[in-house]
């Protein structure tokens, strides 16, 4: 399908409509006991970017402390805590609800042409179910933190630390179950809540990306939880069930809980692929090429994510056969993230594309992730990895999946969908500014890791022999320019809340439900529910309409 | 480009016919309310099977290492007691179809009553489930601290279990991993417990707003789904009791 060249509208004479979700009821009360969909995405926003920067904030100080080979900055057990600290955070308060918490419950339902999620009120609980898990994981910080790693590795997690691992592992289990209401509500929402015409082939790709993500976490947390609760009890009543010396058996925690972690890192990235097939489409006006393949490739992440999960486990003691088979089933799990990325190219193949900050972002996204994707097949590779593992190489390539990946799409998803939450547009050229010192940032600080791997240097240690200290200075310089790369959208985004261009409806002229209605919508979304009469990411049919109004108003 | 939402077009506006009370706003019709709670507890339950799925395989791993123990320290638990807590909780989830049913016929005596049998039965099966507790602690079979093994070692000293099984002694290093068959005995039927726990309450919940007729007026997705939960509970229990009580009777 051909590009359409389209110009973006002249905005100067929109004005932000009166009634909208945000003005409709006034006071802290109206928003603690919202059952909005799009409130509580406000929520959830404003709470895990409060979360993400105190993790951002730890992950300075490891950085500060490896700037010299000597463990000189904090103690080293200081330095286990507060890289344990730092992974819990991102890990579950941070990257799990990420996209789908804020935009997926932003977005799902006004893109199925619905007026809320299927189960409003448990959209809420999940909301509080976070903020409780959140208040303790504090609480493990205020009262001395943690270190067993965000893994809980058992014996040393039941047996030999003398740290908050309780109030770690109920923090975790309670946002865990935050987690599957979300995926539970996406779910029931996708499948009964869909407006008329709005078929499965019909829906934005984004929408099929959290019902792929969904499935994970409604099918692997509840695992999570239960492997949760044996390291508690083993913890405080010493039941034997992971305890070699009663005949429990360690590894089987490493299966149960790498069951749900495995899968996890996919609830983390599907969500950012479909934010990505969003921004792709509209800033290059073309449908995305091999919908259907798309789609799929989501699902298959899905379904092939529940078979790879030993391959963190490779130097455990696990045999060689399993090692063979989950080496293998691993490598699949590349073929449908590469059926996403080629399409997206061969979408942008003779698009219109602009540059705009989100098309930045999704860019950033494409070579990051490829070059984390890449690499996760060296680790997949049980050769390599009983070389790699346990090195900065592993660190290098879960940063570039998750950092470079996921964060660059939720920055992406963020600034595209800006104006249709708030009404607003952020500031163009600054936030351009923001995405390029992002990009060098995170490259100054996690390519310098790999070759550090590679070499041979350890992860979770806060000493390391000179030899590697040029490498880690690099490092530690990227770290800084990346904290000014995030620092830089919260104040430009805050500022555009009163100062920014008002945005009007289709600020894009994207062609999803969402770009139809006022931004901000309002509190139901639709005045009336609409019929989808036509494919997504229909250029031509956005043409059509504009034509209808130009004639009916001429 | 104008304020006007620019829908494909918009759905032809029906008639506004009155909607139920209990209609949330969001849904269209009542059937679409219906199917999709519906549709939501059965994914609810979906999740609740993953995690007791957990237990249940580290009960299939570690049965299958130590046989032996997990054979001596199954014939610890009393038939008796299980079989009537089966039968129990059978009965509770007819009594729960039936007051389901009368939700559905508008029977608001009918529910009321289905409700309280099903609410007692669950406080009786709780019941039981103490009285076999308190046996285990008796015995030093709870995990922990206290754990004692001589019942496998000189099986001879608990006479009330080796008169009817004659087990012979176990060597230590076998007896001691009895204690694992055990945690996993209350970490499973515990969990389960911890569920009907959360049943019950619920239930007393309901039973108050039946009595006020709030759920045979037509909505009766609240019971129905509550229903769903309980036979749910139910089926891990049907689970439960042949893999700790029967399967190693024989043996």
């Amino acid at each position: 399908m051909s590009s359409t060249i389209v110009s973006l509208p002249d905005q100067s004479t929109a004005r932000i409509p009166k009634v909208n979700f945000i003005t409709k009821e006034n006071g802290l009360l109206s928003w603690l006991l919202t059952s909005d969909h799009k409130r509580i995405a406000i929520l959830y926003l404003i709470s895990i970017t409060f979360f993400f920067f105190i993790g951002g904030a730890l992950a300075g100080l490891i950085r500060l402390e490896l700037l010299t080979p000597q463990s000189d900055l904090m103690a080293t057990d200081t330095y286990n805590k507060v890289f344990t600290m730092h992974g819990v955070i991102m890990i579950f308060l941070f990257l799990v609800p990420s996209v789908p918490a804020t935009l997926g419950n932003f977005l799902i339902p006004i893109m199925l042409g619905a007026k809320d999620l299927a189960l409003p009120k448990i959209n809420l609980l999940s909301w509080y179910l976070y903020v409780v898990g959140g208040i303790l994981v504090i609480y493990t910080m205020a009262s001395g933190g943690v270190d067993t790693g965000w893994t809980f590795t058992t014996p040393l997690s039941t047996h030999y630390l003398n740290t908050n691992v309780l109030s770690t592992g109920v923090a975790v289990f309670i946002a865990g179950f935050s987690s599957i209401f979300t995926g539970l509500n996406f779910i029931v929402t996708i499948h009964k809540m869909r407006a008329p015409g709005m078929t499965w082939f019909r829906m934005p790709l984004f929408v099929w990306s959290h019902y792929a993500a969904s499935i994970l976490m409604v099918l692997g947390t509840p695992v999570l939880a239960i492997s949760l609760v044996l390291v508690i009890l083993e913890r405080t009543m010493g039941i034997g069930v992971f305890d070699p010396t009663k005949g429990g058996d360690p590894l089987l925690f490493q299966h149960l809980f790498w069951f749900y972690s495995h899968p996890a890192v996919y609830i983390m990235i599907l969500p950012g692929m479909g934010v990505v097939s969003e921004t792709i489409s509209t800033f290059s006006r073309k449908r995305v090429f091999g919908y259907t393949a798309v789609a799929f490739s989501s699902v298959a992440i899905a379904v092939f994510g529940f078979f790879v999960w030993a391959h963190h486990m490779f130097i455990m003691g696990i045999s060689n056969y399993a090692m063979l088979v989950f080496s293998l089933l691993t490598m699949l799990v590349a073929v449908p993230s590469a059926i996403k990325i080629f399409n997206w190219t061969f979408t942008l193949y003779k698009g219109s594309i602009t540059f705009e900050t989100p098309m930045l972002y999704s860019f950033g996204f494409m070579g990051l992730f490829t070059i984390g994707g890449m690499t996760g097949v060296f680790l997949g590779a049980s050769g390599t990895d009983i070389h790699l593992t346990e090195t900065y190489f592993i660190v290098a390539h879960f940063h570039f999946v998750m950092v470079g990946g996921m964060l660059m799409a939720f920055l992406a998803g963020i600034h595209f969908w800006w104006p249709k939450m708030t009404g607003r547009m952020y500031p163009e050229k600054i936030s351009q500014l923001a995405a390029v010192v992002t990009f060098i940032g995170f490259n100054l600080t996690f390519f310098p890791q790999f070759i550090l791997g590679t070499l041979g240097m350890p992860r979770r240690y806060a000493a390391y022999p000179p030899e590697f200290q040029v490498l880690n200075v690099f490092s530690t310089a990227g770290a800084t320019v990346l904290g000014v790369g995030y620092l830089l959208p919260v104040l430009y985004l805050t500022w555009s809340l009163k100062y920014g261009k008002i945005a009007g409806n289709n600020p894009w002229q994207a062609t999803g439900l969402e770009w139809q209605i006022q931004s901000p919508p309002l509190t139901e979304n639709f005045t009336t529910i609409p019929i989808m009469d036509h494919e997504a990411y229909d250029y031509e049919w956005l043409e059509r309409q504009k034509e209808k109004e130009v004639t009916h108003v001429g | 480009m104008s304020d006007s939402p620019a829908i494909a077009h918009s759905a032809p506006v029906e008639g506004h016919h009155e909607h139920p009370s209990y209609q949330r706003h969001h849904f269209e019709t009542y059937e679409q309310q219906a199917d999709t709670t519906n549709f939501a507890m059965w994914l609810f339950l979906l999740t609740e099977i993953m995690f007791f799925g957990g237990l249940f395989m580290a009960y299939l791993i570690y049965r299958n290492w130590y046989y032996p123990a997990f054979v001596a320290a199954s014939h610890q638990l009393s038939i008796v007691w299980g079989t009537c807590n089966t039968a129990v909780l059978i009965s509770s989830s007819f009594t729960m179809a039936m007051g389901v049913w009368c939700a559905e016929t508008r029977r608001r005596g009918g529910l009321v009553l289905c409700l309280v049998l099903t609410f007692l039965l669950g406080l009786v099966f709780l019941g039981i489930k103490t009285i076999e507790y308190t046996e285990k602690i008796e015995k030093h079979h709870v995990p922990g601290f206290h754990y004692s093994v001589q019942a496998f070692t000189n099986p001879a000293s608990d006479p009330d279990t080796y008169k009817e099984y004659k087990d012979k002694p176990m060597p230590l290093d076998m007896a001691r991993h009895t204690e694992i068959y055990f945690f996993l005995y209350f970490a499973m039927t515990g969990m389960h417990a911890l569920h009907m726990i959360i049943g019950i309450a619920i239930l007393g919940f309901m039973i108050f707003r039946a009595r006020a007729g709030a759920y045979t007026t037509g909505h009766v997705t609240f019971v129905e789904n509550f229903g769903l939960y309980w036979h749910f509970v139910d089926i891990i229990w049907i689970f439960l009791f042949p893999l700790l009580y029967l399967i190693s009777r024989h043996q």
